[in-house]
C-alpha cells in the first residue's frame, strides 16, 4: 500500500529525514512515535504531498508520489494540527465544500451523516468559529474522511480532545480500518496508540529506530520499547 | 475539466464567504465612495476641465480597491491553515489560482458596477463616447490587473509584510496595462475622434493580458510549492 525507500528531506542545511525505508500493508493501523523534532510530522507531510522530498521514492497504491500526485491525493485523508476548516462556514458547508472538491456523490447526505457520526448534529448549521477546540477537532475528523479515503494520515489527532471525542475518533479510525483503510498516526499518546494500532514505529533523528507489531494492546510494552530507543533525548 | 470544476468550486466558496462576512466588498465599495467624494471636493464638477480627471479617477478606484481585495485573497486561507486543505485536495495549483482569480475578478466588477455610475452621477458627466468600448476597456484592464495581482498575492502571502510587498511588486509589472487603459479610457470618454489610437492601446492591453495570464498559470505551481 505505502512503500517508502531511502526518503530524505533537507531544510536549511539540516537533514530532517535521513533515509526512511518503510513498507505498510493495506488495512494496517500504524502509530509513529518519537521525541519532538524527530521528523514524524515531516514524514506525514511528505506522504500528504504537502512537502516535496529531497530524495527517495514514495509509492502509494503503486503510484509514484512525484508523478501521480493528483491520483494519490484522491486516496488520502489528512488531519494535521490545524482544523483546515473555514471559520465562518458551518460544519455542513465545510464538509460539502471539501466533498465537492473530492467529487463525492450525494455530498450533502454524506456530510449530514458524518456530522451525526461525530455527535454534532445539533450544530449542523452553526458557524465553526463558535465551536470549542474539541468540537472543531470532531468536524476536522469528519472533513478528513468525507471522501472515504484509502489512506488516513493523522497528526496528533487526540490532542485537546475530551474522553467522548477520543472515543468517537477511535471509533472512526476502527470503522475506517474495517472498510480496509490504512491509517498512519503521529502521536505522543501511547495509550491511544496501544489501544487502536497494530504496529508501532519509533522515529528518532529522522530515522526509524524501531518497528514492531502490537500484541494484546500492551501499553507497558510500548513504553518500554520507547524508553529504550529514545533514552537520552531531551 | 477537473481544473475548471475545482476552480469554480473555489471561486464559489470565496464569493459565498464574502456574502457571509462582507469584509472585502464592503471595504472596497466604501473606499471607492470615499475616493469619488474626495475628488468631487477637489475638482469642481461644473468646470469642463474636470472631465479630463475622470479617466484617472476610474482607474484609481479600480487599482486601489482591487489591491484591498487581492491582499485578503490568499491571507484569508492562512487562518486554520485552510490553504493546506486545498494543497492536499486533488486539485492542481492552477485550479487554486484560477478560482482565486475568478473570485477577485467578480468582486472588482461589482465594485466597478456600483462606483463608476456613482462617479459619473456625482461629476454630472455626459457620456458622448462609446459605452461598449468603455466597458471593454474596463473589463480588459481589470482582467490584467487582477490576473497579475492574484499571482503576486499568492507569492507575497507568506511574507510578514505582504500588504506592503504586494503593491511594490504589482505596480511596476502592471504599469503597461495601467498606461494603456488610462489612455484608452481618456480617448473613449472625451475624444472619440482619436479612436484608432484607443484601439491600439486596447490591442496592447489585450496582448499583455493574454501573455501574463498564461505565464501566471504556468508559474503558479512554483509559487504555491511548499
Amino acid at each position: 500500500m505505502i512503500d517508502i525507500k531511502k526518503l530524505t528531506k533537507q531544510a536549511d542545511n539540516k537533514l530532517i529525514l535521513r533515509g526512511i525505508d518503510l513498507s505498510i500493508k493495506k488495512g494496517e493501523t500504524v502509530a509513529i512515535l518519537g521525541p519532538n523534532g524527530a521528523g514524524k510530522s515531516t514524514l506525514l507531510k511528505v506522504l500528504a504531498t504537502l512537502i516535496k522530498p529531497t530524495s527517495g521514492l514514495v509509492k502509494i497504491n503503486g503510484l509514484d508520489l512525484k508523478k501521480d500526485h493528483i491520483e494519490i491525493k484522491k486516496t488520502l485523508g489528512y488531519l494535521p494540527h490545524s482544523s483546515l476548516l473555514y471559520d465562518h462556514y458551518s460544519p455542513l458547508e465545510n464538509l460539502v465544500f471539501f466533498g465537492n472538491i473530492y467529487g463525492v456523490k450525494n455530498v450533502e447526505e454524506k456530510a449530514i451523516q458524518l456530522v451525526k457520526e461525530v455527535g454534532l448534529s445539533f450544530f449542523l448549521n452553526e458557524p465553526v468559529k463558535n465551536f470549542s477546540r474539541g468540537m472543531i477537532q470532531r468536524i476536522a475528523i469528519a472533513r478528513a474522511i468525507v471522501h472515504d479515503p484509502e489512506v488516513l494520515l493523522l497528526d496528533e489527532p487526540h490532542t485537546g480532545l475530551d474522553q467522548g471525542a477520543i472515543t468517537i475518533l477511535n471509533n472512526v479510525i476502527l470503522s475506517m480500518k474495517d472498510k480496509g483503510a490504512t491509517t498512519l498516526m503521529v502521536t505522543h499518546d501511547f495509550k491511544q496508540a496501544a489501544e487502536i494500532c497494530d504496529r508501532i514505529i519509533i522515529v528518532k533523528n529522522g530515522k526509524i529506530v524501531d518497528d514492531f507489531k502490537m500484541e494484546r494492546h500492551n501499553l507497558g510494552y510500548v513504553s518500554e520499547k520507547y524508553e529504550l530507543q529514545v533514552e537520552g533525548v531531551s | 475539466m477537473n481544473l475548471f470544476r475545482t476552480a469554480l468550486l473555489l471561486a464559489k466558496k470565496d464569493l459565498y464567504s464574502e456574502l457571509k462576512t462582507k469584509q472585502i466588498l464592503v471595504t472596497q465599495i466604501i473606499f471607492a465612495g470615499l475616493v469619488i467624494v474626495v475628488f468631487s471636493f477637489a475638482f469642481d464638477p461644473a468646470n469642463n476641465t474636470t472631465k479630463a480627471v475622470i479617466p484617472g479617477v476610474v482607474w484609481v478606484i479600480i487599482v486601489f480597491a482591487g489591491i484591498l481585495g487581492l491582499n485578503r485573497s490568499f491571507i484569508s486561507e492562512q487562518r486554520n491553515d485552510t490553504i493546506q486543505g486545498l494543497f492536499v485536495a486533488p486539485m492542481e495549483a492552477a485550479s487554486i489560482y484560477l478560482g482565486k482569480f475568478l473570485a477577485n475578478f467578480i468582486m472588482i466588477l461589482v465594485v466597478e458596477l456600483v462606483s463608476i455610475p456613482f462617479l459619473f452621477l456625482l461629476f454630472d458627466f455626459k457620456f458622448f463616447g462609446s459605452i461598449p468600448y468603455f466597458i471593454l476597456v474596463v473589463f480588459l484592464g481589470s482582467f490584467g490587473f487582477i490576473a497579475i495581482g492574484t499571482f503576486l498575492a499568492a507569492l507575497s502571502a507568506n511574507s510578514k509584510s505582504s500588504e506592503m510587498l504586494l503593491p511594490l511588486l504589482l505596480f511596476p509589472i502592471t504599469t503597461p496595462i495601467l498606461i494603456g487603459v488610462v489612455q484608452a479610457t481618456r480617448i473613449i470618454l472625451t475624444n472619440m475622434e482619436k479612436f484608432s489610437s484607443a484601439l491600439a492601446w486596447i490591442q496592447l492591453v489585450t496582448a499583455y493580458d493574454v501573455i501574463f495570464f498564461v505565464i501566471c498559470i504556468l508559474l503558479i505551481d512554483y509559487v504555491l510549492e511548499v
